[in-house]
């Protein structure tokens, strides 16, 4: 879509219909690209680490718009934008972050990108859903939702996915939204101005109720508006940086 | 025919020598050891400033033949020894088929008496098929000539089934090598447990994992009087387990890998698939605890855990690459510029670790540079410098974690069987 309003030539390669299924590798089908003569690979991967490997293995750009658990620096972006539009600024905010921590490639983006900023970042979700040293990465993390939602200038709701085959501990949906879910009750206990964001798309009744996704303090339509502007201004920076090379070299 | 070896310092912790002595071959013995030998010899080496030490027993490599010839043979795997100063190989038996019968240990000993360059000695396997479910008829391996056992890659799960391996084992003096690993608690995992799991959004392999199962084997083999040998140790846990249990005077040795003591985990953050093995790095505590192991003598043995991969199976997404790296030809190299450039191991320390006590842990006749031993030598130059390039490695596979990096000690001179195998004759 961004690349649409762009004017941009745009191919969509999904891996089920592409040859990464019959044992193309990854790096083959960005070769393959690059011999089409694209400019830019935007990217969204199951594996953890697969933009980075690509990106060293190709010359043209790739952006990265999900790998695994690891990071989806778009959404980030866009969130943080989402914030300095409602809110002015970023330093010294207060942003919650609750639900799957330890699977959320859009909790490590934000976690890296609103610390950097200078907002504090605390992280709320059950335990097995913490993955361990998170305060490594700047994150203060609480287990009590009321608490985590006190001091709050935001709080950034993230999707749960309940299936999975792992086998790994797993909390129920409705013990989950008992203990976790964002509620107009929740809400009265904070900021009064406390803005909700998700990444959409919402489990409503499990993330949050309607009425909180719904509700004046919720912004999450305008993420999906920002994620345009967002995802057009990294094409364009990452187009513009890539003829500053070529004029360059 | 004869090589005399002329004023290297010669290094053999076995008969408590170090200094400048020349070494006469003869045949495929070591037939003198002394100052100025004044003795007619078809190849005279001059080893000025250069170390001569028993050639190296590496107790963990994977050959990948039988099975995989795409990843290493036989014939590449013994020449990337010999290179690395290594003059004697265990294999490690998970190869396809497996050592765990008569038929497939005859099948491997064909191949290496065809194909190898170096000694391989075979270390069967604990299990059928290495399945942990049937143990493989011990007595029978040893007689075709097996001096080892390990169901390497795996770990025995069954505490019983380990327990009565451990026994029959004993009886017939073969040492049971453990890859002690508990997969229950490193399910999945890719990295190191913690930060680095957290932040890469990678599944961790616990700490846990290995120093509950080396706690668990050690525990087992004291039962019995089997000879346990503890393979690959990369934690902190793990080396504390093995100190406090040969303080008690149980019969256990370990071995660890010149990555565990070169890398620590900051190494595997860009998703470099060659740092990818299992165990896996560790943090930065770990590996100068296995440090403190070696100087203190808690780690007996360097073993390369040579693992060869090829291209298709690592250049691909972390998660589905396979786990391991070669190691045969910078070993030496690694351990030089780790080890002993920073003192925490001395020249003599290092000939035990490769050559001296792997041998005597296998309880075969190499590692000595005695008179009458079998002349298997290495000489290198410790103060030489090399950068490690992709296209200069000999072995099949080229999934190196030093790639690029620059090491200390360059092999010049390897010795089998009072032959010079390396450098190559063309
Ligand atoms: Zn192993
Ligand atoms: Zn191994």
């Amino acid at each position: 879509m961004a690349a649409k309003r762009l004017s941009a030539d745009v191919i969509n390669i999904a891996t089920e219909t592409s040859s990464v299924k019959k044992g193309e590798t990854l790096i083959d089908t960005g070769r393959n690209i690059q011999a089409l003569k694209a400019d830019i690979i935007v990217m969204r991967h199951n594996y953890s680490g697969a933009a980075v490997m690509l990106a060293r293995s190709v010359d043209i750009s790739v952006v990265n718009a999900g790998d695994g658990w690891h990071e989806h620096p778009t959404q980030a972006l866009l969130d943080i934008f989402t914030l300095k539009e409602k809110l002015g600024r970023i330093e010294g905010l207060n942003v919650t972050i609750v639900g799957d921590i330890a699977h959320s490639r859009v909790a490590r983006s934000n976690i890296w990108g609103l610390t950097k900023l200078g907002a504090r970042v605390t992280v709320c979700a059950p335990k097995m859903l913490i993955p361990p040293s998170i305060e490594e990465m700047g994150a203060v993390v609480i287990h009590d939702i009321e608490e985590a939602l006190i001091n709050a200038d935001a709080v950034n709701v993230l999707r749960m996915q309940f299936e999975r085959d792992s086998g790994e501990a797993f909390p129920q949906q409705l013990e989950y939204f008992k203990n976790f879910g964002i509620t107009s009750e929740r809400l009265k206990k904070a900021k009064k101005n406390i803005i909700v964001m998700h990444p959409g798309p919402i489990n409503r009744g499990i993330e949050m109720s309607s009425e909180v996704a719904d509700g004046a303090n919720s912004v999450i339509l305008e993420q999906v508006t920002n994620g345009i502007a967002v995802r057009m201004a990294v094409l364009f920076l990452v187009a513009q940086a890539r003829d500053g090379n070529e004029n360059t070299n | 025919m004869k090589i005399l070896i002329k004023n290297g310092r010669v290094i053999d912790p076995a008969n408590k020598v170090d200094e400048a002595l020349d070494i006469l071959v003869e045949d495929s013995k070591i037939a003198q050891v002394a100052k100025d030998i004044k003795a007619e010899a078809e190849t005279v080496i001059d080893a000025s400033a250069m170390i001569v030490m028993p050639g190296f027993v590496d107790m963990h490599v994977h050959l990948r033949e039988p099975g995989r010839e795409d990843k290493e043979t036989v014939a590449t795997g013994t020449r990337a020894a010999l290179a690395g100063g290594v003059t004697s190989v265990l294999a490690m038996p998970n190869t396809q088929p497996c050592p765990d019968s008569t038929e497939s240990v005859e099948l491997i000993k064909n191949i290496v008496a065809n194909c190898a360059t170096c000694n391989v000695f075979v270390c069967g396997a604990i299990t059928k098929g290495r399945k942990g479910e049937e143990i493989i008829d011990i007595a029978k391996l040893k007689k075709e000539g097996v001096i080892a056992i390990s169901d390497d890659g795996v770990s025995v799960d069954s505490d019983e089934l380990m327990l009565d391996a451990f026994k029959r084992a004993a009886k017939e003096k073969v040492v049971v090598i453990c890859h002690s690993e508990d997969r229950k608690l490193s399910a999945g995992g890719v990295v190191n447990l913690g930060f680095t799991s957290t932040r890469m959004g990678l599944r961790g392999v616990s700490k846990e994992s290995e120093f509950a199962r080396v706690k668990r084997d050690i525990e087992l083999a004291q039962k019995t009087k089997a000879v346990v040998h503890i393979a690959h140790v990369s934690c902190k846990e793990s080396v504390g387990i093995i100190a406090a249990a040969k303080k008690e005077g149980l019969k256990v040795t370990c071995e660890t890998a010149p990555h565990y003591f070169a890398l620590d985990e900051s190494a595997v953050l860009g998703y470099d698939t060659n740092f990818k093995m299992n165990p896996p790095l560790r943090g930065k505590d770990d590996v100068k605890a296995v440090k403190e192991g070696l100087a203190d003598g808690t780690i007996d043995a360097i073993a390369s855990d040579h693992a060869p991969h090829t291209e298709n199976e690592k250049e691909i997404e972390f998660e589905r690459s396979e786990f391991g790296v070669i190691g045969l030809e910078t070993e030496l190299s690694a351990a030089i510029t780790e080890l002993i450039e920073s003192g925490i191991l001395k020249w003599k320390d290092l000939a035990e670790k490769f050559a001296l006590n792997p041998a005597r842990i296998l309880r075969i006749d190499r590692g000595t540079l005695g008179i009458g031993a079998i002349a298997d030598i290495v000489i290198f130059s410790p103060k030489k410098e090399w950068v490690v390039q992709k296209e200069k490695i000999l072995s099949k596979s080229k999934n190196s974690p030093f790639l690029g990096k620059k090491l200390k000690g360059v092999v010049e001179y390897t010795i089998c069987f009072g032959k010079i195998v390396y450098p190559f004759s063309k």
